[in-house]
Formats: C-alpha cells, sequence, structure tokens
C-alpha cells in the first residue's frame, strides 16, 4: 500500500471518529433559521463539550460552597474539585508545579495581571515592549495602557504579505530595552502559527521574558509550556469547549512569587490587620475574592475530554478541515483568502469582492452557517491588508466536511444575490 | 428563513443604492460634517451638510461600510437635500424610530412614499439595524450642531 493511500485510509478513520464525538455537543444539533446549525466560530467561542456541562451541573446542583474557608463538608467538596481542576490543568499544559497555575476570568485579565504586577513595577523610562502586528486587541491595549502612563514605546513586528510573521522580523526589534515580548501562538483572525520555537530561545537567551498569548493554541494543539519555555503563558476555557468567564495564567514559579499582588480582597491574605497585611503563598496570592469556581470545575472537565480525544487527533484532523477548506475556496475567482501562511490553525478569513463582510454574515446566517464577519478584535491586521473587516470560518474537531460544503452552498447564495 | 425573506432585505432598490450611491462625495467647506462610527463592525461614514439660510442645500457621504449602511446613507442624502432643517429633523426622528420599530410597523405616512422605506425588512434582522441607522445618527447630530462624531453600538 502507498503512503498516500495509507494516509487516506487513516483520515477516514479519523473522520469517522470525529463525527462520533458531535454526539458530545448538544448546541451543534439544532436548526437555525430552518437550516441544520452549520458552527464556524468556534475561534470566537467554542461550543461546549457534553461531559463538561455535566461536571458544571453536577457541582453546582451537589458540592457548592465557598472555596479555602469553611469546614464543613461542601465546603471540602468545593475546594478539592476546584484544587483537582487546578492540577489537570497543570498536567495538560505540562506546568510543573501547580504554584504556576493562577485562575484568571480569562486570556484577557492573564495578560492585564502580568503588564501590571511584573511587567509594570519594572519599567524605566525609554524602555520597549515588543509585540507583533498579528496580536487580538487584548495582547496590544494593557502594553498601550503602560505606554500611555509611562515613557516606554510599543513596537510592533511586521506581518507578512501571506500573514506570516518572520523570526527575524520580532527578534530585530529585541534589545537591551526590551522588557516584554508579548506575542500570540496563533493569530485569531488570520490563524497564522507563529514561530515560538524559534524566537523564544533567543529572547530568553537574551534575558527577556516571554509572554505568549495561547488563547488560540490550546485547543487545537498539544502544548508543553516547559518545552515552550515562555515565562508567562495565557488561555481561555471558552475557546476549548470549556466555559465563559474563567482562564488560566501559567508563569515561571520564581517569577510568580517575586510578583506584588495585583488585586487586593479576600483569599490571597495570610493576616490582615490595620498595621499591616501579609500575603498569601502562590497561586492563592493573585486569586482575590471569590473566584469561579463552577467555571474552574469546567475548565478541569474540558481539559479532561480534550485529552481524552487525544490533541495530537484533533491537530491531525483539524489541519485536513483546514486543507478542504482552503482548497475549496482558492480556486473561486471572487474570494480572497486573507492570510495563507505556510503554518495555520484551521481558520480561514477571506473576502468577497463587492460583498461586505456583514452582508455575507447575514446571508450566509440565514442559511445556517455561523461565521464571525467584522474585524476579529484585531483591526490593525484588518488595515495591514486593506480590508474593512473579512469573514472568518474557524473549525474545530467537530467540523465535517459537510459543513465546509454548506458554508460553499451559502456563498453562492450571496453570489446570486449581489452578483 | 428562506431565500425569498433575504430578497426582502436586499431589495434591488437597496442594492442599487448601494452599489451606485447618489450623493457618495467628499465635501470640504460643508456647514457641518458628522462621522458615525460602528465600532462592532467598524463602519465609519460621514455625512456633509452644507446649509443655506435654514435649507439643506446639499447632503452627501463618504465612507466604507455593508450594503444596508451605504445604500440608507444614499437614501439619506436624496431625502435630505433641499428640505427646510426643522423638516430634516422630523424626518430623521421618523426615520430613527421607524427603524427602531416592530416588522409589522408600517412605515408613518411622511416616511411611506420614501426611498428608506425600502430598508423595513432589516427591522428583522436587530444586529443589522444599527448599519441603517449609522447615517441617520450622523445627520441628526449635523442638524443640531452637535458633536462631529457618532457611534452605533
Amino acid at each position: 500500500m502507498s503512503a498516500a493511500a495509507d494516509l487516506t485510509h487513516d483520515v477516514r478513520e479519523l473522520e469517522q471518529q470525529m463525527r462520533a464525538l458531535r454526539g458530545d455537543f448538544p448546541a451543534l444539533h439544532q436548526s437555525v433559521n430552518e437550516h441544520p446549525l452549520v458552527f464556524l466560530d468556534s475561534a470566537a467561542s467554542s461550543q461546549r463539550a457534553q461531559p463538561v456541562i455535566d461536571a458544571v451541573t453536577h457541582y453546582e446542583t451537589h458540592d457548592h460552597a465557598n472555596v479555602h474557608r469553611g469546614v464543613h463538608t461542601l465546603s471540602h467538596r468545593a475546594t478539592s474539585a476546584y484544587e483537582g481542576a487546578r492540577e489537570t490543568v497543570r498536567d495538560f499544559i505540562g506546568a510543573a508545579s501547580i504554584n504556576e497555575i493562577i485562575f484568571t476570568r480569562g486570556t484577557t485579565e492573564g495578560i492585564n495581571l502580568v503588564a501590571q504586577s511584573f511587567v509594570a513595577p519594572r519599567l524605566k523610562a525609554g524602555d520597549e515592549i515588543v509585540i507583533t502586528h498579528l496580536e487580538h486587541h487584548a495582547n496590544i491595549v494593557p502594553w498601550q495602557m503602560l505606554a500611555a502612563t509611562h515613557d516606554i514605546t510599543l513596537r510592533v513586528a511586521p506581518v507578512n504579505d501571506d500573514g506570516s510573521v518572520d523570526t527575524n522580523a520580532v527578534i530585530e526589534l529585541l534589545n537591551e530595552r526590551t522588557v516584554m515580548l508579548a506575542i500570540s501562538a496563533v493569530s485569531n483572525a488570520l490563524g497564522t502559527i507563529l514561530p515560538l520555537g524559534d524566537i523564544i530561545p533567543t529572547a530568553r537567551a537574551a534575558g527577556i521574558p516571554v509572554l505568549v498569548d495561547g488563547a488560540q493554541a490550546v485547543p487545537h494543539s498539544h502544548v508543553d509550556v516547559v518545552a515552550l519555555d515562555a515565562d508567562f503563558f495565557v488561555f481561555s476555557a471558552h475557546k476549548m469547549c470549556g466555559p465563559t468567564g474563567v482562564g488560566v495564567l501559567y508563569g515561571r514559579e520564581a517569577l510568580l512569587d517575586a510578583m506584588p499582588p495585583w488585586q487586593g480582597g479576600g483569599d490571597m491574605i495570610r493576616e490582615v490587620s490595620f498595621a499591616g497585611t501579609t500575603y498569601n503563598d502562590l497561586p492563592y496570592k493573585f486569586e482575590a475574592g471569590t473566584p469561579n469556581i463552577s467555571g474552574v470545575v469546567g475548565l478541569g472537565a474540558a481539559c479532561d475530554y480534550l485529552s481524552a480525544v487525544g490533541m495530537q487527533r484533533i491537530a491531525d484532523y483539524e489541519h485536513w478541515l483546514l486543507e478542504q477548506l482552503t482548497t475549496r475556496l482558492q480556486p473561486m475567482d471572487d474570494i480572497r483568502i486573507v492570510g495563507t501562511a505556510p503554518r495555520k490553525a484551521a481558520v480561514v478569513s477571506f473576502v468577497m469582492r463587492d460583498v461586505h463582510p456583514h452582508d455575507l454574515g447575514t446571508i450566509v446566517d440565514q442559511k445556517g452557517v455561523a461565521i464571525r464577519t467584522g474585524h476579529h478584535c484585531a483591526m490593525p491586521v484588518m488595515d495591514r491588508f486593506d480590508v474593512p473587516g473579512t469573514a472568518r470560518a474557524s473549525m474545530a474537531f467537530y467540523n465535517t466536511l459537510e459543513d465546509i460544503e454548506a458554508l460553499v452552498a451559502a456563498l453562492d447564495v450571496v453570489r446570486r444575490m449581489f452578483h | 428563513m428562506s431565500t425569498a425573506d433575504l430578497a426582502q432585505l436586499y431589495r434591488d432598490q437597496v442594492l442599487q443604492h448601494s452599489r451606485a450611491p447618489t450623493h457618495r462625495r467628499r465635501v470640504d467647506n460643508a456647514t457641518m460634517a458628522v462621522t458615525g462610527n460602528n465600532p462592532l463592525c467598524g463602519d465609519k461614514l460621514t455625512v456633509y451638510l452644507t446649509l443655506h439660510a435654514d435649507t439643506i442645500a446639499d447632503v452627501s457621504f463618504e465612507g466604507s461600510g455593508c450594503a444596508i449602511s451605504v445604500a440608507s446613507a444614499s437614501m439619506l442624502s436624496e431625502m435630505l437635500s433641499g428640505v427646510e432643517r426643522p423638516h430634516a429633523q422630523q424626518l430623521i426622528n421618523d426615520t430613527l424610530s421607524w427603524l427602531g420599530s416592530a416588522i409589522d410597523t408600517p412605515p408613518p405616512t411622511q416616511l411611506a412614499k420614501t426611498p428608506i422605506s425600502a430598508l423595513a425588512a432589516v427591522r428583522q434582522y436587530p444586529s443589522r439595524v444599527k448599519c441603517a441607522t449609522l447615517a441617520w445618527h450622523a445627520a441628526a447630530n449635523a442638524t443640531h450642531n452637535q458633536s462631529t462624531t457618532v457611534t452605533t453600538e
């Protein structure tokens, strides 16, 4: 048997296995505007897996009390569910210690925490923070806010015409004034996978701290924070089949330990008196107030679910989906794919000639096809490619070839209406 | 929802206005220029009004947006050209309140035969109503000499 035939066989099997998982996602099985829902907006927020819904419901139904506080049984149960999820997350991303896993409201809060607690106290006039042109607003604005109040400069590594970012374009901006390199693992707007494996070792060798926005990476490929060797790594539960309003800041323990608390309140203290307050140890020092306990429980269940499916299988299948969708759209002479980097996640951003993305989005929605249209919280990317916005189909392992065909058919409806 | 429903939204009159908008031009010496932003989708239109005494002698717009927002701005330009300012304010109010009304509300008589009545179906698409109202919010500010930017969200 030839290698190609082998691959085809493997893909067929993988496709069948992934198709079976659709049963785990109740939201996928509904009609929208009288058509079967075709959900191609997972980069904005993925659908919830039933085991995640069940874990949250079980917690809410049986185990809820405040964590780290009471001596009673429910408080114990809630605490062990919450701390159990911390261990699950640690294992999922390969961190060395649970002290390095801080629960946040999401990726955005993680970046703001690092900006305010790690970077701000170290800033001196003339310092520089380096990002790329591909960043989500969440990895631009917190740094702009620092630049507005400190005499520092935000430097932006350029993006190529195909949506890729060259390793050298980032490295060239690093120097002795750089106090942070904050960079996405995967672009939410274009799907570009950034060459972190080449960039991070250079930054680290120069003693430059690195924060990775992993929101679009964690759901789609195996992440090992030790191998990646970033100082901080942030992500959100709701893009990985988990709940909204919860996410993770991973940080190197020595760095987190030396950082001042970001927010003050309950749970983050050891002793409070009006003479002075001492702070709790990691990770609690950064978790002021009652946390999103059920959200964390759901996040833990999402990690377990994705692990059971297998991150490598997810990555392989989604790459195949990306190839299928790209192959379908590329020959259409009225469609331009924005972002054709050699290494991409399963995201296809595109524009149709003479049709504004919003009109396109409204029309395909009437055919049950959910895609994101607009600037994708990455307005500088839109400016770079001189488009007001794009239509973006983003896929997860629960998508199928039929979903791709439904989008293609819906694009024909757009065409007939506008051309 | 069927293709026929979509055809109600993207009616020929709407598509004609969006493909070949009337009054789409920049005016450097306008009496008022107000820019409308829809930050959610990045649409940005500037409406120019030139007043002679209290009459709107010229209306135009420029900017980028979807078919609905461009068509609506084009319709607005046709409807307000040559109109006395107080009457223009009334037309703007009537249009904004009708575009925000339930789908079965017929246009008030003063709008019934105007170009904007072709956008009736937009009221079925809550996320798109703000596309239709963007230029009208800008024009409302312009006729009241109010701030030079407006935002719909």
